[in-house]
């Protein structure tokens, strides 16, 4: 990842912190910041997530990076990220004490979970099996279906088309999505273990395989 | 499917880990650091840190030490004891801690639960609920480690901050703790039919026996133990190697999975393979697998 400047976005919110000791891991030079300047030199983005939608949003359009991160992304089309609450913002919105209105890149919703069954509890909180739709490009490394640890008691609601993975927990639910250089995953890649380090490293085999477009 | 989570309590008195014995006694077990590295690679699910001393001497948030556990390990790490403020939880947070757990925060100011749950989102705050079985036969909830009897119900209690925002609840059984007699079943199963958020069983697990009793009897969705991991090579392992063999759906994958071992039913421990066996393994070659 020589050539591939990392950005972790930092804005304020939780599991900040795991992700950097994941990539510091595996052995990546990254850079964590909010800054206009660092988000126009960086080449793939990581937006982590944990906490409530609307106070994510708050701190992304206080920090002022909404404008600089939808250029980045959705015109020049940098690979970017979101874990967890980080691929919620990506929808246009959340029912989460809301609603509110999210990053709208891709198009869907956030809504609670609903299983109406006592036997699924919610939060969907723990280590569960994913259903891979798309095993190209984040799961690579992994084979049958693997596990990874969820926590959250809102999911996304898209098309099937973005959908790459999907987990079963009184409902299916979407694990993770991707339309073209934007990634979301709903369960925690820093915090599964093994099989997260695997999925962050097929992610950025990709990323370097996969020169970034140059405007 | 959801797996069962298996849970290790770290108890930290006077800055070391520690293991409790009805909230009165106390073992010294050595650096949480280490222990919590050592549980991560035998595959434990999730971590709670309960800093005891911040409780009883008041003290603040020990944010260095959950700053060092967050590095070293790759599952979830739910932090408890001696939480004031919301910004001690936006500190921890910020830590590397995925969770906090709060008790007397949540006794003397119930909003607060409320309050954390729409910054943090609902499934970062837990309520840790120490609980005991009083002369007539009612569990009440406790506070300051289990020294002051509360007019709560756990039950009632549960329900209340389950409505509040809570995302889970860390049940603790005080009577059981230490003991190695097992969780108090009718406690886990009056709090997790009482509510619709996951509860964690603590208190009491002494054999292996007893996490797949927290499980099929008490209903819980993750079972922990603090005491019964240390002082055992491989006892995540161990336990998750048991709770496979009584169909229990969860993680096991770490290189040893005690698939081709032996249990001794009675102490709950494996049994010693051949002479010849252990010969053989001195020259077997072990790579760690690399990402």
């Amino acid at each position: 990842m020589n050539d591939h400047k990392i950005l972790i976005i930092d804005y304020r919110v939780g599991n900040h912190q795991s992700v950097l000791n994941a990539l510091k891991c595996l052995g990546y030079n990254f850079l964590s910041s909010a800054r206009k300047e660092d988000i126009e030199k960086a080449d793939v983005y990581i937006l982590p997530g944990v906490g409530a939608f609307a106070e994510a949003m708050k701190n992304l359009e206080q920090l002022d990076v909404v404008k600089t991160l939808t250029e980045q992304v959705l015109e020049k089309k940098k690979p970017i990220l979101g874990i967890c609450l980080g691929m919620q913002v990506l929808s246009e919105r959340s029912q989460e004490y809301g609603p509110h209105r999210g990053l709208g890149w891709i198009k869907g919703e956030v809504v609670r979970i609903d299983t109406n069954n006592k036997n699924f509890k919610v939060p969907h909180v723990g280590w569960n099996d994913i259903k891979i739709v798309k095993k190209d490009p984040l799961f690579t490394k992994l084979d049958g279906a693997p596990n990874f640890y969820f926590d959250h008691s809102y999911h996304f609601v898209c098309d099937d088309s973005f959908v790459s993975s999907k987990c079963y927990h009184g409902i299916d639910m979407v694990a993770s999505l991707q339309k073209d250089n934007i990634f979301g995953v709903q369960f925690h890649p820093e915090k599964s273990q093994n099989n997260g380090l695997k999925f962050f490293r097929s992610f950025f085999n990709y990323i370097e395989n996969n020169k970034p477009v140059k405007c | 499917m959801l797996k069962k989570r298996l849970v290790a309590c770290i108890v930290v008195r006077g800055g070391i880990a520690v293991q409790s014995i009805g909230f009165k006694k106390y073992l010294p077990i050595g650096s949480a650091v280490i222990a919590a590295e050592f549980l991560n690679k035998w595959g434990i699910d999730e971590i709670i840190l309960v800093d005891i001393d911040n409780i009883a001497r008041k003290k603040g948030v020990d944010f260095s030490m959950i700053t060092e556990i967050s590095k070293k390990i790759f599952v979830p790490l739910t932090v408890a004891g001696g939480i004031r403020n919301l910004e001690d939880i936006r500190k921890i947070v910020r830590c590397g801690a995925d969770k906090i757990s709060i008790n007397k925060l949540a006794l003397t100011n119930p909003e607060i639960i409320k309050e954390a749950s729409e910054i943090f989102g609902s499934q970062c705050i837990a309520v840790s609920i120490d609980a005991k079985l009083n002369k007539n036969g009612v569990y009440k909830v406790f506070s300051d480690s289990g020294g002051t009897e509360t007019n709560l119900e756990a039950a009632q209690w549960a329900k209340q901050v389950e409505g509040l925002g809570a995302g889970e609840i860390f049940l603790n059984s005080i009577d059981r703790d230490g003991s190695k007699k097992g969780y108090d079943l009718d406690l886990v199963r009056t709090i997790s039919s009482a509510v619709n958020i996951p509860v964690i069983a603590a208190g009491g697990a002494g054999h292996p026996r007893h996490f797949l009793e927290g499980i099929l009897d008490g209903n819980a969705s993750a079972v922990a133990a603090g005491n019964f991991f240390h002082f055992t090579e491989h006892s995540p392992i161990i336990v998750k190697s048991y709770l496979r063999r009584h169909n229990i759906d969860i993680r096991l994958e770490t290189y040893a999975d005690y698939d081709d071992i032996d249990f001794d039913e009675e102490s709950g421990r494996i049994t010693k393979k051949p002479d010849s066996f252990l010969e053989k393994l001195r020259f077997e070659y072990m790579s760690e697998e690399i990402i």
